[in-house]
Formats: structure tokens, C-alpha cells, sequence
């Protein structure tokens, strides 16, 4: 199977540790990922609320070059998928943004005829490769592990993808399918508060802490997301949101392909692990980190 | 007594007038907008919502206060910018309204008209977002980060240093941004697109101008108007 990847800004830098083992885990899986020609950031939500038209000008510039390239485009940060299903759908409901979007295009050589299909690497996961070529392909079964699945608001909002919208369970199915535990988390699509960490810090640190503290209560061990700013919100402010509600909490963050990626037995190095901020957790004694 | 009259409960301003039609033409640009005459305040939306405790005017009242013709207090609300646009509110209304997609709306008027404190944190982060993604085509965080702090707060900087340093022991900040190869043609595409607006239809824009109260939004009012 081959798809297109767009793995996006925050992948490439800040977050390389969900780069590294969506590649991991594709491969394992035999699915090749080909990056995305010369690709541009997808605008995210600042484009969007300064001038709309050119957010999905730009968006739709890595659209256009995707097309030529024919398959599903693969897009592992909730943000760029959310933007570049958006500018999809309403370059389908409005032909006339449409038209306009293909003038600006056309000023760089290229033009997008909605054939794109954006998919995210959790919908290939279960419904291209299925749960059943997963669980033969695990090394490990992960016991001891119990998981809190976050999946955050962006790739189950606004419009109804590939889950649930209230009770999304694609995730959940996989963990149980690879041997972990998952624990009941009610928290599971609500909001982290996204980018007021850096423009209303006190409502985003409220909003993390009530996640984090939602999964320690159901007696999770970890909490596995999808959303680089997700994890990015409850791990890197973890300190601070100690610090705030004089709280004490180690909350490992994971993403999910890394998760799978220990199923599938490789190493932690390999899948970023290391680079976490929040130590980790032995799973069967030789997996772990530090 | 014109018909007009008799459908429209009060009388704006002309300041009011001219921020209900800017909105108004926001608001065709998103697809179905004309749901939001369909609201039966049940505040579901303010229920679901995870922040309108931080909120001045509730995602309920956002929609009465378009009704009752007060765009301005609307605009000047913390409310729009604390909005994290998490889709919540949208998801659950029964009447089936953009909910987000208004106040995103009304973001961009605001921005539009200037309304807001001088280094405003939200519009501010948007701007150097926009600077960075104009100059190199991909988005460096290090550098938003900093870009934005000197605009509102260089002091906070400091307080990242201990996670910055944290982030470079791990190997997670690259120093220099990544650039894209055919940045030329990227930014022809920016300056082009500039140069357009979302497309609307200005004709009902003509009608619902003066119209506050249930009927702002109605298509079908407008074409009966139209008719006779």
C-alpha cells in the first residue's frame, strides 16, 4: 500500500518522536509513506482567523501537489488534517471558492481538483491494514499497560470523519487488540486548551489539568494522543500545572504509533521515546525507557 | 406601513448597521451560516463549551446579542478570543448551528475593525504566524515563540528558558527553520489570494442590513420580499 505523507512543522522539529515511529510503524506494516514534494506549512488555525482566503490558498497548494502524486494523502498532526479536510470540503461545498483558490494557484504552476483524500494514520491503521494484520504482526503483547486514550478535539471534530464524535473508539479497539489494558476515560475528546497555553495560560492549564487528573484517577499509567499540541500541552506544562494546583503528577504522554511501535518490538530510541520529557514506564521489563 | 417595516423590530445605529453587514458578509462565506436564525436558546453550547467559564458573554448570548442587534458589545468580548475553537458547541447544537465558525466569524471582524487592546496576545500570536509563514513557508516554533513574546511580553521569554533548554537537551528544537525550495511561486500564491475575498452574495446583504430580531437571516423573507 503507498500513501502520500505530509508530515507537517511541529513533526519535523519539536515532536520528530511521532516522525519517527508513524515511519516505524508504516513500514512494519508494509505501507510505504512518500513524503509530500517540497510541501508548505498548512496555515494551522492562526491563517485562518487573520485572512481566510489565503489559509486555504495555501493549504490547498499542498493539495495540489499531492494530486499529481495519486494516492491518500496521510497527514499524522491533528491540525494539518483538520485544515486540509476543511480546505477539501469547502472547496467542494462553494464552487466558487474553488475557482478562486485555482487563480491563486495557478500563479505557481499548479492547480487541485478535489481528487485528494486526507486521511489520518489511525483511520489507515484500522480500517486499510486492519486489526487482525496488527495483532499478527506484535512481538509483544503490552500487559500491564493501561491506557488512557486521548484523542483530543481535532480529528474527531468538527465534521464527521472516520470515529465517533463523542464516543471515538479506533483507538481503544487497537490497544485491547495488542494486549493493553484501556482504563474508562471520559475525557477523551475534550479540548487541552490547544494555543491559549501562550494567550490565556491560566484557562489552558485548567482544561490540561482536568485531563491529566481524569485519567490518574481511573488509574491509568499512561495517556496515549494523536495531536502533537495535545502532547505538547500535558507534557511540557506538566511542571506547571504542578506547580499551579499543587498537585504531584508523572503522567507519561505518548503518541499512539509509538505505543505500537514497542508492540512491534522496537526500541525506544528508535521511536522517540527518549525524547520525551516525562520519564517512562517498564512494559514486560526489557521495553522501557531510561 | 412598508413591509420592511413590519418585519423589522427595531432601529440601528449606523455604527451598528455597518458592523451587522461586514458580519453578514462574513458569515456567507461559511457554508449553511443561515442556520443561526434556527436557534431555540437552549444553551447547549454554552453547557458543552470547556471554557465559557472564562467566557463574559456565553456562546448562547453570542447568538441573542446577534438578534437583539448588538454587534458591539459582541466584538469587544473577551469571549471570541478565549474561544479555543474546539468544535464542542458545534457538534452538539440540535439547531444544527456553526457556532464556531461565527465566532471565528467574528474574530475576523474584529481584527477587520481593529478591536481589540494594543498587543493583543491572540492577534498578535496570528501576526507573527503570518510573518514567519510569508518568509520561509514552513513554521519554526523557537522563533514564533520569540517573535511573540517580543511583541506582548519580552520578560516571559525567560520563564521558557528551563523548557527550551529541556527541549534542546532532547534534541527537539532545530536552530534554523526548514525553507521550501519553490518559495518563490509560494508567495505569488500568498499575494494573489490576498487580493481576494471569500466569495458572497452582496444582493442579500441589501436586505438583511437594517433586519434584527428572527427574521436577520431569512432567505425565504427575502424572496417573498422580492416578489411582491
Amino acid at each position: 500500500m503507498d500513501y502520500t505523507y505530509f508530515p507537517g512543522c511541529s513533526l519535523e522539529s519539536a515532536h520528530c518522536g511521532y516522525n519517527d515511529s508513524v515511519k516505524k510503524v508504516f513500514s512494519h506494516l508494509g505501507c510505504n509513506l512518500h513524503e509530500l514534494e517540497d510541501w508548505n506549512c498548512c496555515g494551522a488555525t492562526a491563517y485562518m482567523s487573520v485572512k481566510e482566503i489565503v489559509g486555504f490558498a495555501i493549504a490547498a497548494r499542498n493539495l495540489a501537489i499531492a494530486e499529481k502524486q495519486k494516492w491518500d494523502l496521510v497527514a499524522p498532526c491533528s491540525s494539518c488534517y483538520t485544515i486540509l479536510a476543511k480546505t477539501h470540503r469547502h472547496m467542494k461545498e462553494l464552487p466558487e471558492l474553488k475557482d478562486r483558490v485555482n487563480k491563486c494557484l495557478m500563479e505557481g504552476g499548479l492547480s487541485y481538483n478535489l481528487n485528494v483524500k486526507v486521511r489520518h494514520p489511525l483511520d489507515v491503521l484500522i480500517n486499510d491494514v486492519g486489526i487482525d494484520k496488527i495483532r499478527e504482526k506484535t512481538k509483544f503483547t503490552l500487559e500491564g499497560l493501561k491506557i488512557a486514550n486521548y484523542y483530543g478535539c481535532q480529528i474527531v471534530r468538527p465534521e464527521k470523519g472516520f470515529d465517533d464524535r463523542e464516543e471515538p473508539v479506533t483507538m481503544d479497539n487497537l490497544f485491547s487488540a495488542i494486549g493493553a489494558a484501556n482504563v474508562y476515560y471520559p475525557m477523551k475528546v475534550k479540548c487541552c486548551g490547544g494555543m491559549l497555553m501562550t494567550t490565556y495560560e491560566d484557562v489552558a492549564l485548567k482544561l490540561s489539568k482536568e485531563i491529566i487528573e481524569c485519567a490518574v484517577n481511573n488509574g491509568a499509567n499512561c495517556i496515549v494522543t494523536t495531536c502533537p499540541l495535545c502532547q505538547m500541552n500535558l507534557e511540557a506544562y506538566q511542571d506547571e500545572i504542578n506547580n499551579t494546583y499543587n498537585t504531584n503528577y508523572k503522567m507519561p504522554i505518548f503518541f499512539f504509533t509509538q505505543i505500537l511501535g514497542l508492540a512491534f518490538g522496537f526500541t525506544d530510541k528508535e521511536l522517540g521515546i527518549d525524547k520525551n520529557l516525562t520519564e517512562g514506564i517498564k512494559i514486560n521489563g526489557a521495553l522501557m525507557h531510561q | 406601513m412598508k413591509i420592511e417595516n413590519i418585519r423589522v423590530p427595531g432601529r440601528l445605529s449606523q455604527k451598528e448597521l455597518d458592523l451587522r453587514i461586514s458580519f453578514l458578509r462574513q458569515l456567507e462565506a461559511v457554508p449553511n451560516s443561515e442556520r443561526i436564525k434556527s436557534c431555540i436558546q437552549c444553551g447547549t453550547c454554552t453547557g458543552s463549551c470547556p471554557v465559557s467559564y472564562a467566557m463574559d458573554i456565553s456562546p448562547r448570548e453570542v447568538i441573542s446579542l446577534f438578534r437583539a442587534g448588538d454587534m458591539e458589545s459582541l466584538l469587544h468580548s473577551k469571549t471570541i478570543w478565549v474561544c479555543a475553537s474546539c468544535y464542542a458547541c458545534q457538534t452538539r447544537c440540535p439547531c444544527l448551528i456553526k457556532v464556531t465558525d461565527i465566532i471565528y466569524a467574528l474574530k475576523r471582524l474584529a481584527m477587520e475593525k481593529n478591536i481589540y487592546p494594543p498587543n493583543f496576545p491572540v492577534y498578535s500570536l496570528s501576526k507573527s504566524f503570518v510573518k514567519i509563514m510569508n518568509s520561509y513557508g514552513r513554521l519554526h516554533e523557537p522563533r514564533l515563540l520569540v517573535y511573540y513574546f517580543m511583541k506582548t511580553n519580552p520578560f516571559k521569554l525567560f520563564s521558557f528558558m528551563p523548557l527550551g533548554l529541556r527541549m534542546v537537551k532532547r534534541k527537539r528544537i532545530g536552530y534554523m527553520p526548514s525553507k521550501i525550495k519553490d518559495l518563490k511561486n509560494f508567495q505569488k500564491i500568498i499575494k494573489k489570494a490576498e487580493q481576494y475575498d471569500m466569495p458572497r452574495s452582496v444582493e442579500e446583504v441589501q436586505y438583511l442590513k437594517g433586519a434584527v430580531g428572527y427574521g436577520a437571516v431569512d432567505k425565504q423573507t427575502l424572496l417573498e420580499s422580492k416578489k411582491q
